[in-house]
């Protein structure tokens, strides 16, 4: 297999780099001085690409690559993928499901302890030496809020199963009802928020779901409202939170993901009921490897005749 | 004086230092009560209590100051205290106990909003939440810069040191994450199939991470001591939500400082608010100053209970929050 040509798309962990190199020749994308004259160079013999949520093939992509046979990505968020286009040439596309969604969810709980506590704000007052001037603020309790989660996948479950134990009636918004949970479902993301204290995103990145939190949603969710976001920075209307949380219409966000990573709207930075994390939903050693291994998996299975270990495609 | 004589027909409560929002339990209850405000007379603390307060049969305490056998002799008339804690370390008890004043504190009100901190706190250290939020409000997220990994909750071992009410909460939200559940108690609590263990060194040479949840008593003074700690490990992690003096804190410090365990999140601290300087280094340390449950629900909460106390105390009806010996 050391023959066969890999394009990997950006940097990832080493480990991910190292089990690649070893069993195939791997065409580092993000070293080339120019990219496009890069990919058709090599156009004639690519025939993998490895990517992450961040970087995956487009169509402009895919139409350059003719010998393409498989798109394997380092992420279960695949939509900087034309998955139309792989699905019209005959591409296969793997993701890695599962493996992450713990990571996730424990992080979505972590971001809202963080908002509702002020566990950022509050390390950073003992560091500062305040706390020797006077104690930190009341917060607010987050036993017994309403959580209501956009999206019911593998990953909103995750999250309403950690949330119940924190006493906390759950509630949703999906395309369809899931007629096997208990929890209460609404029609609309509008009166999802109208209707809970803490809205989770946790829902894949559609045409349809750009922007679905737009600044309806979040006068909703209103003044005492928190807004989560691990699914990804488009999802909300980055400018309207940003000015819901300046001015006081929203009560609070605890974000993974932004529009335009890694820039971060500077205007958040000085906000205490703010906390911001530079996308790190899987940032686990145990759990990067086990997507790292999916990836390579996918690729030996493909290139074996052996069928995929975690197809979407 | 004078307000002394107005409301000389309301029952009488002696408050030495104010507890947390102390203006709602005036704004609130002074139809109710009259209470004795220590702390606004000139007269040093005895010559007050021995001038105003030889007739007085309630205190409400404010968490903070110790009520111990000095000031109880200067309280004859003394039958009830009631703390808006849920912490007793700063009661003389058994000197109490002794006297016939019966002591009255928030029950477990407050023990989910202590019990979510703490493990808010477990996975703000496991996955360096405070430590990347600092990072990117400082600007340091570029597409060049890499970023150290964390580690994952499910599977990691927890052991629970004190399974009362607030341990109890701390193990059933972990369970959700995939954590497994071991403690280490005064007493076995047959209720639970949680193993047991009835050595700490051994609860903590079994975990990943511990969780400190038990309160301040002369046996708990010290309980996690550096044998602990060094059977914790390098990747062992250390959460404490009940009192600093659980925890040699000197020991602590020295073992995260040296590498023999793995990090910390910590609520409360030996000689609050002062804290070991070497943690304000340390990104595998998340500091929080002592506010397990300070939230606003809880403190309403808190407040509503200690008033409850005193309510039925002086209608000669059972306390809704007695301390009982055991």
């Amino acid at each position: 297999m050391e023959s066969i040509d890999v394009l990997m798309l950006c940097p990832m962990i080493s480990y991910l780099e190292q089990e690649l190199d070893r069993r195939f020749n791997v065409l580092k994308l993000w070293t080339a001085p120019e990219k496009s004259q890069f990919i058709k160079d090599h156009s004639a013999t690519i025939r993998a690409i490895a990517g992450d949520g961040g970087h995956g093939a487009d169509a402009e992509m895919i139409e350059a690559l003719p010998r393409l046979e498989i798109v394997s990505s380092f992420s279960v968020g695949v939509d900087k993928i034309d998955l139309e286009k792989c699905r019209e040439k005959g591409i296969r596309v793997t993701y890695t499901p599962d493996v992450l969604t713990d990571e996730v969810a424990d992080l979505a709980i972590g971001l809202i302890m963080a908002v509702l506590r002020r566990l950022c704000e509050s390390d950073r007052y003992v560091r500062s030496g305040k706390w020797k001037k006077g104690d930190f603020k009341l917060t607010t309790k987050f036993t017994g809020k309403t959580v209501g989660i956009i999206g019911l996948g593998r990953i909103g479950m995750a999250i309403a199963k950690r949330a119940e134990a924190f006493n906390c009636p759950i509630c949703y918004y999906s395309r369809t009802e899931k007629p096997d949970t208990k929890y209460k479902y609404y029609p609309s993301v509008l009166e999802l928020a109208s209707n809970c204290e803490i809205l989770v995103v946790a829902c894949s990145l559609t045409a349809e779901t750009r922007h679905i939190v737009n600044r309806e949603v979040m006068n909703a969710l209103g003044p005492k409202g928190v807004l989560i976001n691990i699914g990804r920075g488009p999802h909300i209307d980055e400018p309207e939170l940003v000015s819901a949380l300046v001015e006081g219409r929203l009560g609070g966000a605890g974000l993974d993901v932004y529009e335009h990573e890694p820039e971060v709207p500077e205007e958040l930075f000085g906000l205490e009921n703010v906390v911001l994390l530079p996308h790190v939903g899987t940032a686990t050693v145990e759990t990067r490897k086990a997507m790292a291994d999916l990836v390579v998996g996918n690729l030996e299975a493909h290139f074996s005749n052996k069928p995929l270990l975690t197809p979407l495609v | 004086m004078a307000h002394g004589i107005i409301h000389s027909h309301l029952p009488r409560v002696l408050v030495v230092r104010p507890p947390d929002s102390f203006y709602l339990y005036q704004s609130q209850h002074s139809h109710k009560f009259h209470f004795l405000k220590a702390w606004e007379s000139p007269l040093p603390l005895d010559q007050f209590l021995s001038t105003h307060a030889r007739n007085v049969q309630t205190m409400l305490s404010c968490g903070r100051f110790p009520i111990d056998v000095d000031l109880l002799c200067l309280l004859p008339s003394l039958r009830l205290v009631v703390t808006p804690s849920a912490g007793l370390n700063h009661i003389d008890l058994s000197e109490c106990r002794s006297r016939g004043v019966a002591v009255a504190n928030a029950g477990s009100v407050a023990s989910c909003d202590v019990a979510d901190l703490a493990v808010g706190l477990l996975i703000d250290v496991l996955r360096k939440i405070s430590v990347a939020d600092r990072y990117v409000k400082q600007g340091l997220w570029t597409s060049k810069t890499s970023y150290s990994l964390g580690s994952k909750l499910r599977g990691k071992r927890i052991g629970i040191v004190g399974l009362g009410s607030i341990g109890q909460e701390v193990a059933k939200r972990l369970e959700a994450f995939g954590c497994s559940i071991s403690y280490n108690s005064r007493k076995q609590k047959q209720s639970f199939s949680y193993p047991f263990y009835s050595n700490v060194v051994e609860l903590s040479a079994n975990s990943d991470a511990l969780v400190i949840c038990c309160g301040l008593s002369d046996q708990t003074h010290h309980l996690i001591n550096k044998e602990v700690l060094l059977a914790l490990g390098k990747e062992g992690v250390i959460i404490n939500v009940g009192r600093g003096a659980i925890i040699d804190e000197k020991e602590m410090v020295q073992c995260l400082v040296q590498g023999d365990i793995g990090g910390a999140g910590l609520d409360v601290f030996e000689n609050e608010p002062s804290i070991p300087k070497e943690l304000f280094a340390m990104d595998n340390v998340v500091l929080s100053p002592h506010r397990g449950a300070f939230t606003h629900e809880t403190l309403t909460s808190m407040r509503e209970i200690a008033v409850g106390n005193l309510e039925a105390f002086f209608s000669n009806k059972p306390l809704p929050s007695r301390v009982m010996d055991d």
